[in-house]
């Protein structure tokens, strides 16, 4: 085999080579996930602490006693608790 | 688990606009962008007007979730629908998907470019470090993360704004329709907030 032929073969599998990997088609839509989104993660906010000036006071981290808390804050939207009926 | 919701009385609802001002001052909401906003029905109309102040329902199902092509959108463990202004493209589908029409799109320069969505959070910011500059500056004040509940409803004169877990505020209008004798209507009771025979009007026989 002469240079020049071995040169071209080896010219076009190279060309072969590289032809054949743009053939690969990565996912370039959006996967959803159930429960999950494409952004960044949110804080959840009974991992704050209370203000340290604010009425509200719950246990950091503790999710049941923001809950509480949030659930009696609500409670000043009605008046029938808030007003005593003659 | 809570499932934070929004309810309006429009029995109560007086269009004073005071949510809609409340909520823009504590966000410091752009011209352009109203997150709330009060829609009044038969103005003028004797006896048929009503008023009820709209903004994101929070939907537990929710349709700008399924039709965002970027899926910036998301449900915080509380029901709260919130989204991710780094990734929003803009696209305005949101808008369409959402019966309430509450994303809105803040519209700037020569050629009414539209920017981000901007919607109700809530008051419960956005995902940026709670209480952050960052997150005021994109989604507005953090209330929840504060224990606090959002500020239309916190503030609302007549208290036709309620908002809190969705069992809870269900709960106090129903006392508050069963005091009064009338206003189920409205919502639909059964299909909303029913309990088999509780606050029901009188007048109806309790078959809503």
């Amino acid at each position: 085999m002469s240079i020049a032929r071995f040169m071209a073969t080896a010219a076009l599998a190279g060309i072969v080579a590289l032809g054949l990997a743009g053939c690969g088609e990565p996912p370039q839509v959006v996967v959803y996930k159930q429960g999950k989104y494409q952004g960044k993660p949110d804080q959840r906010p009974w991992e704050n602490a209370p203000l340290t000036y604010g009425h509200a006071k719950w246990t950091q981290g503790n999710e049941q006693s923001w809950t509480d808390e949030v659930n009696t804050r609500t409670q000043a939207q009605n008046e029938y608790v808030r007003i005593v009926h003659p | 688990m809570a499932r934070m919701k929004f309810l309006c009385d429009a029995e109560r609802c007086i269009a004073c606009n005071g949510c809609t001002t409340a909520c823009k001052n504590e966000h410091e909401v752009p011209w352009g962008v109203n997150r709330r906003r009060v829609v009044t029905v038969n103005d003028g109309v004797q006896g048929a007007e009503k008023s009820i102040s709209v903004a994101c329902m929070h939907c537990s199902d929710a349709p700008c979730i399924a039709v965002c092509p970027v899926d910036c959108m998301y449900h915080t463990e509380q029901g709260v629908v919130l989204h991710d202004k780094d990734l929003c493209i803009g696209c305005g589908y949101c808008f369409y998907a959402c019966p309430f029409g509450a994303p809105q799109f803040p519209q700037q320069g020569a050629f009414g470019l539209r920017g981000k969505m901007d919607k109700c959070t809530f008051c419960a910011g956005g995902p940026e470090p709670d209480g952050s500059q960052a997150e005021f500056e994109k989604y507005g004040r953090n209330r929840l993360a504060e224990g606090k509940l959002p500020l239309c409803a916190e503030m609302c004169s007549t208290k036709a704004l309620l908002a809190g877990d969705g069992d809870v505020i269900a709960n106090i209008f129903r006392e508050r329709v069963t005091v009064r004798g009338k206003g189920s209507e409205v919502w639909g009771w059964v299909t909303a907030y029913g309990k088999p025979g509780q606050g029901q009007p009188a007048t109806q026989g309790g078959t809503k």
